[in-house]
């Protein structure tokens, strides 16, 4: 299982929660596995986020790998200027 | 409205063109003869980025009617350069990477050449005066400062 | 993505500083720009636009127009796509207004013409009934309970109940326990900023130049930071199929994330629809400044503790960012950023994306970031003064680093902030004595920076001589760090890479020029399409001499054997392989198509002398110095220019930039002549240190550089005209009404 830490924010759509547990070997699996367990989640993510991963934030790729012990963080999606 | 014929020079050309009385010299450098090296960036004189010379005087070419050419000796960016040959602001701007987006270039070009013809020898706060007129949103003018104070230097030299 | 080769030093031609490829075109006004291309039998256009702040369009009336000579076709939001839903409605509803205009400046209608005199006067003659509704154009106000609703119901469900429906998205993230944290502090300051809205300021407006046939099969040319972002969203709008819409980047005169979105393209192909010739669109300056770009206005509360000895026991702030009628003001950003630099414990951080009847907001240089700086950084300076502290060795003691828990969750990876603050401590500025009058201030700043999809080509010539293909436009001398990547691979001379942007129907996609990724992106993808073809030319090497490809490596331009075991062959130079490439397996071209996921973030910190006149409230800055961390400097003059450029539009923003509205909503300073941007006699020189930490995530250690430099500047020169006029302005910009008023303020007590 990797935790997946949410930012405080999407706590109200997480059932109260600001850290999930999912099953996922890649960041892609980390989003699928975060709406299956709170499907408030969804308009969040579909919105775009971007998922720090051990500290490298990966804004777009949904097949960077994760392992269970990875440090996961939800963002939201980076753009600039 | 009809058309008014205007005879003028520019770059060394004779040129004939007709215009509509509202036309700005500058739209009809760049619709009507191809000469697209000034800018419109403002249309209101100012930002300098349509800057040529009108009987060797720095003007906004955007508050110039394309009438008032009339008889007059034009010069703009693209009579700067000598055949393949730059001028050495030219080449000189290109070395210090004194353009970033080049929109503003040609104008401040057109400007610091109109500079040096009247003062060879300017002090960096002349030099930053007389280019008050002609912005430049990419490269704070450091590094255009420099160049053109250093051609100034070069050519001092050279002549 | 993995990088097993990263490489940090020896290099022969990255970190030289050779002129750019495309230098002569632009000195010699060769080089063609958005508004620089024609087409046989063109027509121009020009775009009616709403004078109110807030209406409803009753009736458009296109008859007095559509009968004068020369006029060929007007559009009006039914020439549009329906149906659309999300950001493609949205982006709909700016590029053309519906049922409603939603600012002063919202596009209402089209016209072309066979000439722009007869555009314009036919513009005039369309006539739109309007009946205004009530406006707001300050943030707060607009979050108000009395405020008008401009959009009811473009809340998404982040926003908590209770809030004014112009509240229309939320954020809120941090950790620790900021109370307990503010308990421990020796002192605890809390302040409140403001921040107007800037321009993005480009010299060149918007311009494009669209064909597009009964076949539904387009081409267009523009002036943009991402010309497949452009084809995608004006074949939504227009309701074409993606591949047939080709799209050319122009040259670009300035873009800092204004030319990241889409405002005239798709009324200029829906115009050359209706009319089936090529139509020409060019904003006036008031256009730009009306109906494009800026950046979102700022409320924005911080209360930040500290020990005596300047360790920071807990930080909060609040950011309430509005971004014109639409939804997307960056607040997560600007929440996110705010305590990057600092290592704390205890840290909250609230965004209200709040809308209101202005345009709307676009990219700006590390959008949303600028501001958090100013306001986190001002308070950091109060507590400095207060509690005696030196401002960068306080900041070195908190300053993260790697492994640092960040402020917006996750750890750091190896950054170079302490590396900014030393240099910057050790830099002669930091000690030079000043003038009376005169104080100096210091700032951090951070930026994300970005990777995002990237393809590129580099295809050989049979001379050996290379053609680069990349999708990113190149804004400041990009082709020129390409061209070095590029020739270090292949071991080439510079000169012999030519670089070319590529338009849409020639490489993958390639998301738009932002988030300070071309050098990091694009030039990873060159990198490794460059390693790409190496392997190619290995191969053919390898197959010459018939021994294994793994027995060939590449070296200074030529194959060779990679040891004495591999046999005993002259070195074989690139343009000998090339030459006969036909016959020995066809082209070589190496290819890069991924999304780059290793964007190292950066660090700046900024030093600045500030003189404040007593008598006019004006303040000239004196001396000016950019430390940042660039990971590696491929062409050291541009990062250079990009350190300037960023502190030369900070300054501006600090000093006189606004959008100033009036009581009616409307802007009043749409010329360049009332909205200042720095000219060159209102700016010193701008000294720059570049510092190189090397970014883990790209093969020689690129971090972006051209976002970060404009995030210190503003609170910067606020302390610098703290410490010499001794007033705290925490509004801006600090324009010479707005320092006289707290001089005044300072002397009445």
């Amino acid at each position: 299982m990797v935790e997946v830490n949410l930012w405080s924010g999407l706590r109200a759509l997480a059932d109260g929660n600001d850290k999930v547990e999912v099953e996922a070997k890649t960041v892609g699996e980390v989003l699928e596995g975060l709406v299956k367990a709170h499907p408030g989640l969804q308009e969040a993510i579909d919105a775009g986020v971007s998922v720090a991963v051990d500290g490298r934030v990966i804004a777009s790729s949904l097949t960077e790998p994760v392992q269970p012990d990875s440090e996961v963080f939800l963002m939201q999606r980076l753009k600039g200027g | 409205m009809s058309k008014i014929h205007v005879t003028t020079t520019i770059n060394g050309d004779q040129v004939e063109y007709l215009c509509d009385p509202r036309e700005t010299l500058l739209d009809v450098l760049r619709d009507r003869l191809g000469l697209t090296g000034a800018k419109e960036g403002c249309g209101t004189g100012d930002c300098g980025a349509c800057s040529v010379t009108l009987d060797g005087r720095l003007v906004c070419s955007c508050l110039v009617l394309g009438a008032e050419a009339e008889g007059h000796d034009i010069t703009t960016i693209e009579g700067m350069a000598t055949g393949e040959e730059l001028h050495p602001l030219q080449q000189k701007f290109i070395e210090y990477a004194a353009l970033q987006c080049g929109i503003c270039t040609p104008g401040i070009l057109v400007a610091t050449e109109a500079l040096l013809k009247k003062n060879p020898n300017p002090t960096e706060t002349e030099v930053r005066y007389w280019l008050a007129g002609n912005l430049c949103r990419c490269t704070g003018y450091d590094k255009i400062i420099r160049a053109v104070m250093d051609t100034a230097a070069d050519m001092r030299e050279a002549s | 993505m993995a990088l097993d080769a990263q490489k940090t030093n020896g290099f022969t031609q990255v970190g030289t500083r050779p002129n750019r490829p495309d230098g002569i075109d632009k000195v010699t006004g060769r080089a063609r720009f958005g508004a620089d291309a024609t087409a046989p039998g063109m027509l121009f256009a020009t775009i009616v636009r709403s004078p109110h702040a807030h209406a409803r369009i009753k009736n458009i009336d296109t008859s007095k127009a559509t009968a004068l000579a020369g006029v060929k076709g007007v559009v009006t939001r039914s020439d549009f796509a329906t149906g659309l839903t999300g950001e493609n409605w949205n982006i709909l509803e700016n590029v053309m207004a519906g049922d409603t205009a939603l600012y002063d400046g919202h596009a209402v209608a089209a016209v072309a013409a066979t000439s722009a005199l007869i555009a314009r006067d036919a513009a005039r003659l369309i006539e739109v009934e309007y009946e205004a509704l009530p406006h707001v154009t300050d943030v707060d106000k607009a979050m108000a309970d009395d405020a008008p609703v401009i959009r009811a119901g473009a809340a998404d469900k982040s926003v908590p109940e209770g809030l004014h429906p112009n509240v229309v998205r939320y954020h809120e993230s941090g950790h620790g326990d900021v109370e307990a944290g503010f308990a421990e502090a020796d002192l605890v300051i809390k302040d409140h900023f403001k921040t107007e809205a800037t321009h993005q300021g480009y010299i060149e407006p918007h311009a494009c130049l669209a064909t597009l046939g009964g076949d539904g099969k387009g081409e267009l040319w523009c002036c943009t930071q991402g010309h497949w972002n452009v084809q995608k969203i004006c074949a939504a709008l227009l309701g074409l199929e993606t591949a047939n819409l080709r799209v050319t980047a122009s040259e670009i005169g300035g873009g800092f994330g204004g030319k990241t979105a889409v405002f005239i393209e798709p009324v200029a192909l829906a115009l050359a629809r209706k009319t089936n010739k090529p139509v020409k669109l060019v904003m006036t300056r008031s256009e730009v400044f009306r109906a494009t770009g800026p950046t979102s206005s700022t409320s924005m509360d911080i209360k930040i503790g500290m020990k005596k000895d300047g360790i920071i026991t807990a930080a909060e702030g609040t950011f309430r960012l509005q971004g014109g009628a639409f939804p997307g003001a960056p607040m997560e950003f600007t929440a996110m950023c705010a305590f990057a630099p600092y290592a704390l414990k205890n840290v909250h951080q609230v965004g209200y994306d709040v809308i209101a009847n202005r345009p709307k907001q676009a990219a700006y240089r590390a959008p949303g970031s600028p501001m958090a700086a100013f306001a986190v950084e001002s308070v950091i300076d109060e507590l400095c003064n207060q509690l005696d502290l030196d401002p960068i060795e306080t900041r070195l003691k908190n300053a993260s680093k790697k492994g640092t828990k960040a402020s917006f969750g996750p750890m750091f990876d190896r950054i170079g902030l302490v590396e900014t603050l030393e240099a910057a401590k050790s830099h002669p500025h930091y000690t030079a004595s000043l003038k009376a009058g005169q104080g100096r201030g210091i700032s951090c700043g951070f930026w994300f920076n970005h990777g995002g999809e990237t393809a590129v080509t580099l295809a050989l010539s049979e001379d050996g001589t290379a053609q680069l293909a990349v999708g990113t436009p190149d804004i400041g001398g990009s082709r020129a760090s390409m061209a070095l990547m590029a020739a270090e691979e292949l071991g080439i001379p510079y000169d012999n890479v030519r670089v070319t942007i590529a338009d849409t129907a020639t490489l993958g996609y390639n998301e738009v020029s932002h988030g300070s990724r071309v050098t990091y992106a694009s030039g990873l993808a060159t990198i490794e399409a460059a390693r790409d073809a190496v392997k190619r030319l290995c191969g053919r090497a390898a197959a010459k001499w018939g021994i294994p490809e793994d027995a060939v490596k590449w070296e200074n331009g030529c194959a060779v054997p990679s040891g004495p075991n591999a046999g005993d062959f002259d070195p074989l130079p690139i343009a000998e392989i090339t030459k006969r490439m036909g016959a020995t397996g066809g082209p070589i071209v190496g290819h890069f198509e991924a999304t780059p996921e290793g964007a190292g973030v950066s660090f700046a910190t900024h030093i600045v002398d500030a003189e404040v006149d007593p008598e006019t409230g004006k303040t000239s800055v004196v001396r000016y110095t950019v430390v940042q961390d660039a990971g590696k400097a491929i062409h050291p003059t541009y990062v250079e220019g990009q350190y300037q450029g960023g502190a030369a539009q900070g300054i501006g923003w600090a000093l006189n930039e606004e959008y100033i509205y009036g009581e009616d909503g409307r802007l009043q300073n749409a010329v360049f002549l009332d909205y200042r941007i720095p000219v060159a006699s209102d700016l010193p020189m701008i000294d720059t240190v570049i510092v190189e930490v090397p970014n883990p995530g790209h093969p020689y250690g690129v971090r972006g550089v051209g976002e970060t430099s404009i995030c210190p500047p503003l609170a910067a020169i606020a302390n610098a005209v703290s410490a010499a006029a001794g007033v705290r302005l925490c509004e801006l910009p600090m324009s010479p009404p707005r320092i006289l008023a707290a001089l005044e303020k300072q002397r009445d007590g």
